[in-house]
């Protein structure tokens, strides 16, 4: 066997290097691994933290398929991130591409268009959310403004999961700061061959600007949807996950099994479990997309 | 100018649409009930400073500075772990070779894709088996351990621009790992080691399903938690104001640090090569 030769500065032991990584180590086993498989053996018992465990093998995961709550949760989850993840890339996209112009004054926009991003997850915006839809909130009052009636905005199953979404939505200034700085690494030369050839602004967005940011969108991608099947704020202030259940994402449902009632682990780690494989699984196919789109390309 | 005419309306007329909300909210702190679901402008009547004092004594056995010093007694020992750790296994990660280094950032990659409800209750259970719930132990102790990937993936790309050869040159003159860090590389990286900084400071303030879970007295309460509070035990009819200027008290700290570090924060991230 031919043994490893580690490029490290003349008097550098190959130790140095794990010892200063050893913080993180440590912190993986225990806050990342060790609550991992944790969750799972959690998930395959009856535990609610006083009693002893009792071992139910995969008796928590039958009931979930019995659960309406749990059938009804999993569809408004996959709904909301569905609509969500396409509409905040796209938009974040389109403003990416008009902030990403040299223009007098464009900071200032950058900064405006940013700044709901980073106070958006406060608890304070979302009790401020709350009142804007509320039935004689900012919205409703602007609506009448313009002659409509007055919505009920969480009287209505369908209304209620928009204006979650749009609070979600309010916040894309994360992901478009990361198209921002994308856009700006396209090198200038690539646009001007392109104009030199003939080719259109358009056409130069298809051919030039999309294959290049391929990586950020599949960064972004990944992340919104990570993000988004684990909602649990928005909805819990906002709407409480009614009406009718139609705001309850799995994300309430662990919580409510696990800390709202009676506790009851054992379910919830079983549910944690099955939303993390989803999770898992949307990751993995759009891994494997985009790997198949780039061996086509070859 | 024809031409960028058009873009200017644009992009001002998303930036009202998008901070025209926080406007009318501000506004609608210093209205009446009735005033604040008649009108959609955003000026209020008249400026009453009162309700602003009230809502400081909240609606809560403790005042909104109470809730205040208890966040900041989370945010500061978290901001100064998080940057400590993640700088350390960032530069370790960016400029030494070692055993499983490939297993060790595969690791880091895992940890940051990994979903925070499958694991925050097996921690939850940790630590009230090690009696440490309703204490903020549970709230920082990660942050010493590198816990946020994104942060330690963020000081590796910055670690790269370094030429190498001023480690070299550190070294030559006698410097050791730890006083090369300090002293030639640190420097270099600041907007990364602040965007950090402020990155964990605004999540912190943001953060609620962990005080949720892992603090039970109100005496303790962060500011999210003091709030939601606030909401639930005040019902319909009660002077809304008052909620909405607690929630606009709340937001100053966040609002504050973003305008303090918005030029190092906002290039810390545009050349920060999440990209990469």
């Amino acid at each position: 066997m031919k043994k490893r030769v580690y490029s490290n500065p003349v008097g550098v032991s190959r130790y140095t290097g794990l010892l200063l990584i050893l913080p993180f180590i440590a912190g993986f086993l225990l806050f990342t691994l060790y609550p991992f498989v944790c969750s799972f053996a959690v998930g395959m018992t009856e535990y609610d933290n006083i009693r002893p465990a009792r071992f139910v093998g995969l008796g928590n995961y039958r009931t979930m398929l019995r659960d309406d709550n749990f059938r009804k949760a999993l569809t408004v989850t996959l709904k909301y991130a569905a609509i969500l993840v396409p509409m905040k890339l796209a938009v974040s996209l389109m403003t990416a591409l008009l902030l990403n112009a040299e223009i007098r004054g464009i900071g200032i926009y950058r900064t405006a268009l940013y700044i709901p991003s980073i106070l958006g997850a406060n608890l304070a915006v979302v009790i401020m959310w709350n009142y804007l839809f509320t039935s004689g909130g900012l919205v409703n009052q602007v609506l009448s403004l313009a002659g409509a009636s007055p919505v009920g905005w969480y009287g209505d199953p369908d209304k209620a999961l928009f204006v979650v979404i749009l609070l979600r939505l309010w916040e894309f200034g994360s992901t478009m700061i990361i198209f921002l700085a994308a856009l700006r690494d396209i090198p200038c030369e690539l646009y001007d061959a392109a104009r030199v050839d003939g080719c259109g602004s358009i056409r130069a967005f298809f051919a030039i600007t999309l294959p290049q940011l391929r990586g950020v969108i599949f960064v972004n991608l990944v992340l919104q949807s990570i993000a988004a099947l684990q909602e649990f704020n928005a909805p819990y202030m906002l709407t409480g996950g009614g009406p009718l259940k139609s705001t309850y994402t799995v994300g309430m449902l662990i919580y409510d099994e696990m800390f709202r009632y009676d506790m009851n682990a054992g379910y919830a780690n079983a549910v944690s479990w099955v939303l993390f494989v989803l999770i898992s699984a949307v990751v993995g196919i759009m891994f494997a997309v985009t790997r198949g789109r780039r061996r086509d390309e070859k | 100018m024809t031409r960028k005419l058009p873009l200017y309306v644009i992009l001002t007329l998303m930036a009202a649409v998008t901070l025209y909300p926080m406007l009318w909210l501000i506004g609608a702190s210093f209205k009446s009930n009735s005033e604040i679901f008649s009108s959609a402008w955003f000026m209020p009547k008249s400026f009453d400073l009162s309700v602003y004092r009230s809502a400081w004594r909240t609606v809560t056995p403790y005042t909104m500075g109470h809730y205040f010093a208890n966040t900041f007694m989370i945010i500061l020992p978290k901001t100064f772990l998080a940057v400590l750790s993640s700088v350390l296994v960032a530069y370790g990660f960016a400029r030494f070779d070692f055993p499983l280094k490939r297993l060790f950032f595969a690791m880091l990659m895992a940890g940051m894709f990994m979903p925070a409800i499958v694991t925050v209750m097996s921690l939850y259970l940790l630590w009230s088996k090690l009696e440490l719930l309703d204490t903020y132990v549970p709230l920082i102790a990660p942050a010493a351990f590198a816990g946020e990937g994104m942060f330690v993936f963020i000081l590796i790309q910055f670690f790269r621009r370094v030429p190498r050869e001023l480690d070299e040159a550190a070294r030559i003159d006698g410097c050791g790992t730890l006083r090369t860090l300090v002293y030639v590389l640190l420097p270099c990286i600041r907007p990364a080691v602040a965007s950090v900084a402020v990155f964990t400071f605004l999540w912190t303030m943001n953060d609620f399903l962990q005080p949720l879970i892992m603090i039970q007295s109100v005496e303790k309460y962060p500011l999210s938690l003091a709030l939601r509070l606030s909401v639930d035990s005040t019902g319909q009819g009660y002077e809304q104001c008052k909620i909405i200027a607690m929630s606009v008290i709340g937001l100053i700290p966040s609002v504050t640090v973003f305008a303090l570090a918005q030029k190092q924060f906002v290039s810390g991230i545009t050349a920060g090569g999440i990209t990469g």
